[in-house]
């Protein structure tokens, strides 16, 4: 049995057998014919390109409906458009095979698009990405993709628009990727269709190949291969808590999370991007408690410019519309890399150059970092949070580097407020120093993951040590406990940002020890409140 | 040289779908016709130039049609546009 968790696109639960989608392997021509044999051959290709959209075209409109079709429809204007045509024909003449003339000109454009400010048009690099594929399979003679006979579970790298109107949908129970995002076209298919689904899973395809039986939980975001007994138990529980507590909940939405005792709690939603925001708001998150900052770094190949930071953060905090917004700073090691980060390889990610250990010794990464959300926070009610902290002269000097950033801004003329600045607790050491760290910030927010991970020495993807690891640990409790006095002593807020912030079994037990705000995946929200609401505390 | 300007009302824009039909019909004409936006100016007959300017609601675009048909495609185009977006 392994475990890990994805953004969650339409919640409800789905056991399956699972089903690996891949490319079919295409055998590249390496040696280019004469420029006018492969024009021709491209020619050819495009005509047979054009016949199957058209083709999809028609299937799409009858079996799908509008939204699909218009996708097909789009693609094949793509297919026509000049641009993409002549910087085509210009690498074959140069000498470039057709197929590779067709991947690298599409990949060219595809940037360009994932390059945009704008999240619409960013995803737009898909549809090109998958005509120029499609014209390349016809150029190859690459076959198609079998799928087996049943209902499955779909588990896939990503998937391309085209791909995803092909799927036979009244068999799949539901999709995994590893990439896409709430607005790719998988998310949209899935929940046009209510099929629990994750995107950004951290589900390796090799796992999913390997087992026989998967498990999603759409509305929690986690993912389990061979589930035991204990595990299969809890999954068909929330199955039919989902299925009967769905009318229940809506009951929750738009009031506030008070105990019977008038404790107030902030229920706020975890996110990965941007655009989820939307997903945050519409679930009646109270604000946003961890928005992760990697998926702007991770699957590209420069530094994303303090623009398009600036443009993501102020779009969170504009959707948000004054609702708190907890900004992670780059979280990132050696175990979850960029290539253009060049980080050297290590023997033990985990304990390596990672978080905030990587922000301060790389400035050129930090400091765009810390301006676009300073430039945001003139949008919305935004926080800034450090992860992975071990002593406070790291906080200070992160700090300093904060207080420097907005004096900088101030002197070039951009008015930013101060913004409180925060502590993620994801490590043993700063749960023991937690009284020290309290009084140089604003905030704490539990990682629990981490902190679990860390404090009992287990590996949570390590299948082998699955009787020793418990999520409910006395030390990782004690800790926690410990971290909420802290701050209550010091005067400032604690909360949850981790799984346990969504454990209903230790919710009571968390409010009890002081923590104020809980943040989970937007699914889960409602429950939470309802939770708080029936609560004596 | 014929041309008019349009303020976009539809709420997502010149997306990718109007940019096809805008670039459908700009093809159908002999003369050469120009998009100018805020964001940039492209060739209204290839569909990708027109998308990656990402026209938003409430941008005031310019359109110029130049060639021996402009002045029917000024007319078809701006029927297009007050219909469309």
């Amino acid at each position: 049995m392994k475990q890990g968790t994805g953004l969650p696109v339409f919640p409800g639960v789905a056991i399956g057998t699972p089903v690996v989608y891949r490319k079919a392997a295409r055998s590249m021509p390496v040696a280019a014919a004469d420029p006018a044999v492969e024009q021709k051959k491209f020619e050819d290709a495009l005509e047979t390109a054009r016949a199957q959209l058209t083709a999809l075209y028609e299937c799409a409109t009858r079996d799908v409906g509008e939204e699909q079709a218009a996708i097909v429809e789009v693609q094949m204007m793509m297919l026509d458009d000049l641009d993409y045509l002549e910087a085509i024909s210009a690498e074959i003449s140069a000498g470039s095979a057709a197929a590779q003339a067709v991947l690298k000109c599409g990949e060219e454009f595809a940037s360009a698009f994932a390059e945009m400010d704008d999240e619409y048009m960013k995803a737009r690099a898909a549809d090109v990405r998958d005509i120029s594929q499609r014209i390349a399979d016809i150029l190859c003679g690459s076959e198609g993709f079998a799928l087996p006979e049943g209902r499955f579970i779909l588990v896939a790298e990503d998937l391309g628009p085209s791909e995803t109107i092909q799927l036979p949908r009244e068999r799949i129970l539901a999709f995994v990727t590893r990439q896409g995002s709430l607005s790719s076209h998988t998310a949209i298919l899935a929940r046009t269709l209510n099929i629990p689904s994750l995107v950004q899973a951290d589900l390796a395809l090799r796992d999913a190949e390997n087992c026989t039986t998967l498990a999603v939980d759409g509305g929690a975001g986690t993912w389990t291969t061979d589930p035991d007994d204990a595990t299969l138990n809890m999954l068909n529980a929330r199955r039919q808590e989902v299925e009967a507590g769905r009318a229940t909940l809506e009951a929750y939405r738009g009031r506030q999370s008070i105990t019977k005792n008038g404790k107030k709690i902030l229920l706020c939603a975890n996110i990965g991007c941007a655009e989820d925001a939307d997903a945050a708001l519409s679930a009646d998150a109270e604000g946003v408690g961890l928005m992760r900052s990697e998926f702007l770094y991770l699957g590209r190949n420069t530094l994303p410019t303090e623009e398009e930071l600036f443009n993501a953060y102020r779009r969170v905090a504009q959707t948000m519309a004054g609702k708190p917004v907890v900004i992670r700073t780059l979280d990132i090691g050696a175990d979850k890399q960029a290539d253009y980060l060049n980080l050297p390889k290590e023997e033990n990610p985990a304990l390596g150059l990672r978080g905030l250990r990587l922000c301060l010794s790389r400035p050129d990464i930090f400091i765009p970092q810390l301006r676009a959300i300073y430039r945001a926070s003139a949008f919305g009610k935004l926080h800034i949070m450090f992860p992975m902290v071990t002593s406070v002269w790291e906080v200070q000097r992160a700090k300093a580097m904060c207080e420097r950033v907005r004096a900088d801004l101030e002197r070039q003329g951009v008015m930013v407020e101060k913004i409180p600045i925060g502590v993620m607790i994801e490590t043993p050491a700063a749960a023991v120093i937690a009284p020290e760290l309290a009084k140089e910030v604003d905030f704490f927010s539990v990682g629990t993951n981490d902190l679990t991970q860390y404090t009992l020495a287990i590996d949570r993807q390590n299948a082998g040590l699955g009787e020793f690891y418990d999520p409910h640990h006395p030390a990782v409790l004690a800790l926690m406990a410990y971290i909420a006095k802290s701050a209550q002593e010091a005067g400032i807020w604690a909360g949850i940002c981790g799984e346990l912030g969504a454990d209903p079994e230790l919710t009571i037990r968390f409010i009890n020890m002081g923590y104020t705000e809980l943040s989970m995946a937007p699914g889960r929200v409602l429950a939470l409140r309802k939770l708080v609401c029936e609560s004596e505390e | 040289m014929k041309q008019f300007t349009y303020t976009v009302t539809d709420a997502l824009g010149i997306h990718a779908r109007p940019a096809g039909q805008l670039a459908k019909m700009a093809a159908g004409f002999k003369s050469n016709i120009s998009l100018d936006t805020p964001n940039g100016k492209a060739d209204a007959k290839r569909i990708m130039g027109v998308m990656r300017l990402a026209v938003k609601k409430d941008m005031t675009v310019t359109i110029t049609c130049e060639g021996e048909d402009e002045e029917a495609a000024c007319a078809a185009l701006s029927a297009f546009f007050a219909e469309t977006l």
